[in-house]
């Protein structure tokens, strides 16, 4: 029983301190988001040119949207092998449509 | 409730128990029967097709019928016919395949089958409201935006209901995949049936949003004013060829790769060989999912995009041979030296090889986008797609039914009509398709009404009628086939192949639980490790527990329902107003019926071990 105890208390400190690593992650990608989306404003705000406003701006987004997946949603965390393989494959269809409707309908 | 249903049960408790089953092998069932119903229907339409075309400036019927007849034969073929077979088949058959006791939403499956069949219904239902669709299985716009009558908004609303419907079947076979597999069951020791039917859940996942998008837009520009594809408001016509198209290519696949995988069970299952290149046939299915959705443009060859899009389009359309041969020379190096039985099932099989492969050759012909302007719109394409789609997905249904019937419905088909029909079917098959391509090199074009004489088109044109009413004949016989099995059929064992997969472990048809105690996969081929190592059937994985089934509902039905009145009030409020409240009211219907399904918490039953226990092993 009293070995249960100790067992089970040794998991916790190892459980506790993993989720006090996750949570720092978590924090730090929250802030980097809203830096992210300040930045984003930012660069509207000052003037800058469009056509380096614009590819920033999407740089930007797409990390964003990289944190909200891997570390919000824990793709990064391990047996999300299925979901994150699909969810590529469908961004792979997805960039494929749009690249040929700006070539080859659109240009 | 109890699982030794012996009595007779009347004629409304069965029909209640079917449309509020969520039994994956009822559904199944249903899906097949379906889809039977409407391959007749189809091919129906294709009979009055070529009674028009066995002699020429024949008026067997008008111009604007035959534009109806060729919209609805291709529309109910792929749509209704082909499509829900192969997900019926799937359904039934996958999760005996990988051991699971259902599928991973049973709810969600009997919504797929019910908003399919009520598609297809309202498809059918523009008979009799005034016209069928007429503007080809592909409604290119404009001519789709010019077509007078409602046919083309029968068409639009029936494909997007029964499109839900699919797209609900291919996440539910994912997941399913993913999560349910049976101990030891890992994805390398999966049977090819339930690869190919998760690699086609994949590209439904990703195709048929392109066609729900490029349907809504056709919507809206009917029956709402706007101009997606209206050039003189400043729409591009264009734009639906591509998004039918990039859902229209893979939808070819999604056909096709089923049967594959049909036919890599019964091959070696049939020549007692496990199948030849396991591997490679799971990488050679990935691959061709993947190429195939880099394709689509070369049914726009001729549309003017290029050059550069051309070549691109016309190197990745050739690029799918390769898979598509490793796949042949696999069917072909599991035959060899092995022991082979010919049975129905078989002969499909072996018949498909080499009429699929003169397909896939046509395929490549017409990949090359510079000879593609020659063949473009004749009966050579004609006979391509229908070399590929009957020589490879109607052979490969036809060997399923044969293959499986015993474990849906307990009763061998009959061996010698089975032979019958396939000879039928199958010189009534080459007869009717191989002179087109003649017909179309000599410049035939497709979808005309009529040709003229002395153009050397006529005796092509009657051999192919007639070959068209030999497969009609086969058909037929299959039909008489399952009437007369369901009347005096020998009652099948569980295993009457001498089978290698795991269905084949339990008897037939399967309980409702499927599996009593989860079976212990050891390996590729689990029953048929079992059996050469003496012991003949499946080690459990579990001991004997309760075993949790979902609670039937009339709630997808209820919701297709819904759905089906709102679709007529889309249709007709372009006519009449008032028609809105069928809209509000259908709407009302099935988003209503979503809300008590949410709120109402069924967990669903068990049925005990003792219980079990008590019916004998």
């Amino acid at each position: 029983m009293n070995n249960d105890n100790m067992n089970i208390d040794k998991i916790n400190s190892f459980q506790k301190q993993q989720n006090k690593e996750e949570m720092k992650k978590q924090i730090i990608t929250f802030v980097l988001m809203i830096a992210f989306t300040v930045v984003a404003f930012a660069v509207v705000a000052s003037g800058l040119e469009a056509i380096y406003a614009v590819p920033l701006i999407l740089i930007l987004a797409v990390v964003q949207v990289g944190f909200q997946f891997y570390y919000f949603m824990h793709m990064k965390d391990e047996g999300h092998e299925v979901p994150s393989s699909l969810i590529f494959g469908g961004i792979w269809v997805a960039v494929l449509t749009i690249l040929t409707m700006t070539t080859i309908i659109w240009w | 409730m109890s699982i030794a249903a012996t009595q007779n049960r009347g004629f409304g408790a069965t029909l209640w128990d079917y449309l509020t089953t969520v039994d994956h092998k009822k559904i199944g069932n249903m899906y097949i029967a379906a889809g039977a119903f409407f391959f007749l229907i189809g091919g129906l339409e294709a009979l009055i097709i070529r009674i028009q075309l066995i002699k020429p400036e024949n008026d067997f019927i008008t111009a604007g019928l035959y534009n109806e007849m060729i919209t609805m034969h291709g529309t109910t073929m792929i749509f209704f016919a082909a499509t829900p077979i192969l997900i019926g088949f799937m359904n039934a058959i996958m999760p005996l395949q990988i051991g699971a006791r259902d599928v991973a939403f049973p709810f969600l499956n009997a919504l797929g089958f019910w908003l399919f069949l009520f598609g297809g219904i309202l498809l059918n239902l523009s008979w009799i409201f005034g016209g069928a669709p007429d503007a080809g299985w592909t409604s290119y716009a404009p001519l789709s935006l010019q077509s007078p009558g409602h046919g083309v908004d029968f068409y639009v609303m029936g494909l997007q209901l029964s499109g839900a419907g699919t797209l609900m079947g291919g996440i539910n076979f994912i997941v399913t995949i993913v999560t349910m597999r049976a101990p030891g069951m890992t994805y390398m020791r999966m049977p090819l049936f339930s690869w190919t039917t998760f690699v086609t859940s994949i590209l439904i996942l990703f195709a048929f949003p392109a066609l729900t998008v490029g349907l809504f837009l056709l919507m809206f520009d009917r029956m709402f004013g706007s101009a997606f594809f209206d050039v003189a408001l400043g729409g591009n016509a264009i734009i639906w060829q591509h998004l039918f198209w990039i859902f229209g290519h893979p939808e070819v696949y999604i056909l096709i790769l089923p049967a594959f995988g049909i036919f890599s069970e019964i091959i070696p299952a049939f020549s007692k060989k496990r199948l030849f290149g396991y591997t490679s046939m799971v990488f050679a299915t990935f691959l061709i999912a993947f190429l195939g959705f880099m394709v689509w443009a070369h049914h726009m060859f001729t549309v003017g995009l290029g050059p550069v899009a051309n070549a691109i389009f016309a190197v990745a359309t050739m690029a799918i041979a390769v898979p598509t041969g490793i796949k042949i020379f696999n069917w072909l190096a599991t035959m060899w030296g092995g022991s082979i039985t010919i049975n129905s099932a078989m002969l499909w099989a072996l018949a498909f090889i080499p009429s699929f492969t003169i397909g896939g050759m046509t395929g490549v012909m017409l990949g090359a986008a510079s000879a593609d302007y020659q063949y473009h719109d004749t009966y050579f394409v004609v006979a391509h797609f229908h070399y590929v789609i009957v020589g490879g997905v109607v052979f490969g249904i036809f060997a399923a039914t044969h293959y499986w019937y015993p474990k849906l419905f307990g009763r061998i088909l009959n061996e010698g009509m089975g032979k019958l029909a396939f000879w039928l079917f199958f010189i009534g098959f080459h007869l009717t398709f191989f002179i087109q391509h003649f017909l179309g090199l000599m410049g035939m074009p497709r979808r005309y009404w009529v040709f003229l004489e002395g153009q050397g088109l006529d005796t092509g044109n009657l051999i192919s009628t007639l070959g068209a009413f030999l497969m009609g004949l086969g058909t037929i016989v299959v039909l008489i086939n399952v009437i007369y099995t369901a009347v005096k059929g020998e009652k099948a064992p569980a295993d009457p192949w001498d089978a290698r997969t795991l269905e084949w472990s339990i008897p037939s048809p399967p309980p409702e639980y499927n599996f009593k105690k989860l079976p212990l996969v050891r390996g590729l081929d689990p029953l048929w490790i079992e059996k050469t190592e003496g012991k003949g059937k499946m080690t459990a994985a579990e001991p004997a527990v309760d075993i949790h089934m979902p609670n039937g509902s009339i709630f997808p039905f209820i919701m297709t329902i819904g759905f089906f009145i709102a679709s007529l009030g889309f249709i007709f409020q372009v006519d009449n107003h008032l028609w809105l409240l069928a809209v509000y009211f259908g709407m009302a219907l099935a988003l209503g019926t979503m809300l008590a399904r949410s709120l109402k918490d069924d967990h669903g039953h068990h049925i005990h071990k003792e219980e079990l226990e008590r019916e004998a092993d």
